[in-house]
């Protein structure tokens, strides 16, 4: 019998003595599409029924035009500080010791776990005209409830733990002798800490904006207590879905969420390209 | 080589929590000189670098560089080049970035033209063997060539003295072998005063000018590789420069004797009564029983490069290493005679 000659073969599958790729990858596939690309199918499929033009008169009301605008610019705003605060919180937790560390540490998760509702409602008696908070921004002329800073505030709230939580595991990690070879060549700790000890974090610090930036948009019931939901002011798109929804106009709830689906696409492929640079530039992680 | 002092270590103390890792340690490092601090791990030797460094400070005690007291001077102000065992490369910046670090941290008056740096960069390069590098990133070398990367990065300062954490530690035996020899060679060329801290006593003794052995937080002996081999000037010393072998000896009017017969070993002056003698695996030589200081049987031996080594077992349960030039395999069990030909006589 003549052996059949030797030929390099393209494979879709690399050889690894991991085993089980076959399945786990078809179980992957499955998931991702039942739980995740079927329902937004179906979105995409019931707005298509409006026509393009159809899709396009409803990103054009001018009310729907405020909303989103609403939604996403304050997303953006809000997860922006949650990265900056986030990051601080996060640096003070791994850095430094001090006494109720590890209680503080887990405050950091709470808006993760509370209910939007109750986070909604207690945001919302604080920052009430006369609530604790709210009687002394309106001393001072600002109007927290009901306003768009009623929203930054409900979603920097439940933004920050995903800001925390990224960064931390990579700040634990920074290595004590890079500062010290920094120190040792001069650099002053400011320097060293632009320079040093800051660049590598850069990757993580976008995860973290991601996160809390989708968490943001997506926000509902924190939201709508502490929003005031007045049109063209202060009523953020999903609020916009649920009336549309309660009107029973299907077709014109499936377009607002299309369109917030393809911007929050593009934002997000945008922030993982930057990521993708950032990491090739200054992390390799 | 000059023999001014560049840096002197006064009655250094230094204690971690509980632990005291610095007794009271002085030592002067000559200017122009490779400085080998040795010392088993605990010895302090590490500690004493980070306290001439500016990375740890001490209890107690100064550090003056020159006529200056530097004990209480920044890291930054120190001037100082530290190398460390795991290179402590910056991962985000190039090899030509990394080199030029120190350079670009200085303050803008004090800062040299953009051309004056990429000048000195590429000088630097060529000096470390990396010319084609600049634009590489540390993930994409090689353990060897990234502690060349640290030490040029360190140079570019122009420090006072250059200090090396276990410089070669990280890395495999050929590797070690090549950047010792490159190690010093940089050293003639640039004359820079240079301390480095290793447990590898090869590495000390071919490599340093001087030799300080550390133990325990002490400075036991400092001296050229000649005389702490030649001289040393207690047990300590002299275990860990090698191996050795000890024996129960007595002294008795300047002359040694084991198992009552005399050794060619001088007692120095003062010694009397029991005593250990130390002496090298080459201090040992096969004899007839009746001249023999001690016997045994001839556990293992191996042969390497036209030398061989012979563990034999003595009675009393030790085993010893014999060093001779090969003349063929020495069989196991045989029973044979030791006779001691040179050595070592401590209290202890």
């Amino acid at each position: 019998m003549a052996e059949p000659p030797l030929r390099p073969r393209r494979r879709f599958r690399q050889p690894s003595v991991i085993p089980g790729f076959g399945l786990t990858f078809g179980y992957t596939l499955t998931c991702l599409g039942v739980i995740v690309l079927l329902p937004l199918a179906a979105l995409v499929a019931r707005a298509s029924g409006l026509g393009l033009s159809g899709i396009w008169d409803v990103a054009t009301d001018p009310r729907v035009a405020s909303a989103l605008r609403v939604s996403f610019g304050v997303s953006l705003l809000a997860a922006l500080t949650a990265s900056v605060f986030g990051f601080l919180v996060a640096w003070v937790l791994t850095r430094y010791r001090f006494p109720g560390q590890k209680i503080v540490d887990a405050v950091v998760d709470l808006p993760f776990a509370l209910p939007t509702a109750v986070a909604g409602i207690a945001l919302a008696s604080l920052y009430a005209p006369n609530g604790l908070v709210g009687e002394q921004l309106a001393k001072i002329g600002i109007e927290a409830a009901y306003t768009p800073v009623g929203i930054y505030i409900a979603m920097v709230f439940i933004g920050l733990p995903f800001a925390v939580r990224t960064v931390q595991p990579l700040i634990v990690e920074i290595d004590k002798e890079i500062e010290e070879a920094s120190a040792t060549l001069g650099a002053g700790r400011w320097h060293t800490l632009v320079r040093v000890v800051l660049p590598p974090l850069i990757p993580a610090v976008l995860t973290g904006f991601a996160l809390a930036f989708a968490r943001g948009v997506g926000e509902y019931g924190s939201i709508i207590f502490i929003a005031g939901n007045l049109p063209y002011v202060s009523e953020i798109a999903p609020l916009l879905i649920v009336i549309k929804l309660s009107e029973f106009d299907y077709g014109g709830a499936c377009a607002i969420a299309t369109i917030m689906l393809g911007i929050s696409f593009v934002t997000l492929l945008a922030i993982n390209l930057i990521q993708a640079w950032s990491r090739r530039r200054f992390g390799y992680v | 080589m000059g023999t001014s002092t560049a840096i002197r270590v006064e009655n250094l103390s230094k204690t971690f929590d509980t632990a005291a890792v610095l007794h009271d340690l002085s030592l002067d490092v000559r200017a122009g000189e490779l400085l080998a601090l040795l010392g088993p791990s605990g010895s302090g030797k590490t500690t004493l670098l980070r306290i001439i460094a500016g990375l740890d400070f001490p209890d107690r005690g100064r550090i003056i560089f020159g006529s200056d007291d530097a004990t209480q001077l920044p890291v930054q102000e120190r001037a100082v080049g530290f190398v460390f065992q795991h290179y402590a490369l910056f991962k985000h910046m190039s090899v030509a970035e990394n080199i030029a670090y120190g350079l670009n941290a200085r303050k803008r008056s004090e800062r040299p033209a953009k051309a004056e740096i990429k000048r000195r960069v590429g000088d630097l390069l060529d000096l470390i063997k990396l010319s084609g590098f600049a634009d590489r990133y540390p993930s994409q070398l090689s353990g060897g060539q990234r502690q060349r990367i640290a030490l040029a990065r360190a140079l570019a300062v122009e420090p006072r003295v250059l200090l090396l954490d276990e410089p070669f530690g990280a890395l495999d035996a050929q590797v070690r072998k090549d950047l010792r020899r490159w190690l010093r060679e940089i050293h003639d060329r640039t004359g820079q005063t240079t301390i480095f801290v290793t447990h590898d006593q090869d590495e000390a003794l071919e490599l340093s000018d001087r030799v300080a052995v550390l133990s325990k937080g002490r400075l036991e002996q400092i001296g050229t590789p000649d005389e702490v081999q030649e001289n040393p000037v207690s047990s300590t010393v002299l275990k860990f420069l090698g191996d050795t072998i000890e024996v129960e000896a007595i002294v008795q009017g300047g002359e040694v004797r084991v198992n009552g017969r005399l050794t060619p070993v001088k007692a120095p002056n003062g010694l009397v009564g029991p005593v250990k003698l130390y002496a090298r695996p080459w201090q040992l030589q096969f004899a007839e029983p009746d001249q023999a200081h001690l016997e045994g049987s001839v556990r293992s031996s191996y042969r390497s490069q036209g030398r061989q080594r012979i563990e034999v077992d003595r009675p009393e349960g030790k085993t010893v290493v014999v060093e001779a030039s090969d003349s063929g395999r020495v069989a196991a069990g045989r029973h044979v005679g030791l006779k001691i030909i040179g050595g070592y006589v401590f209290k202890d």
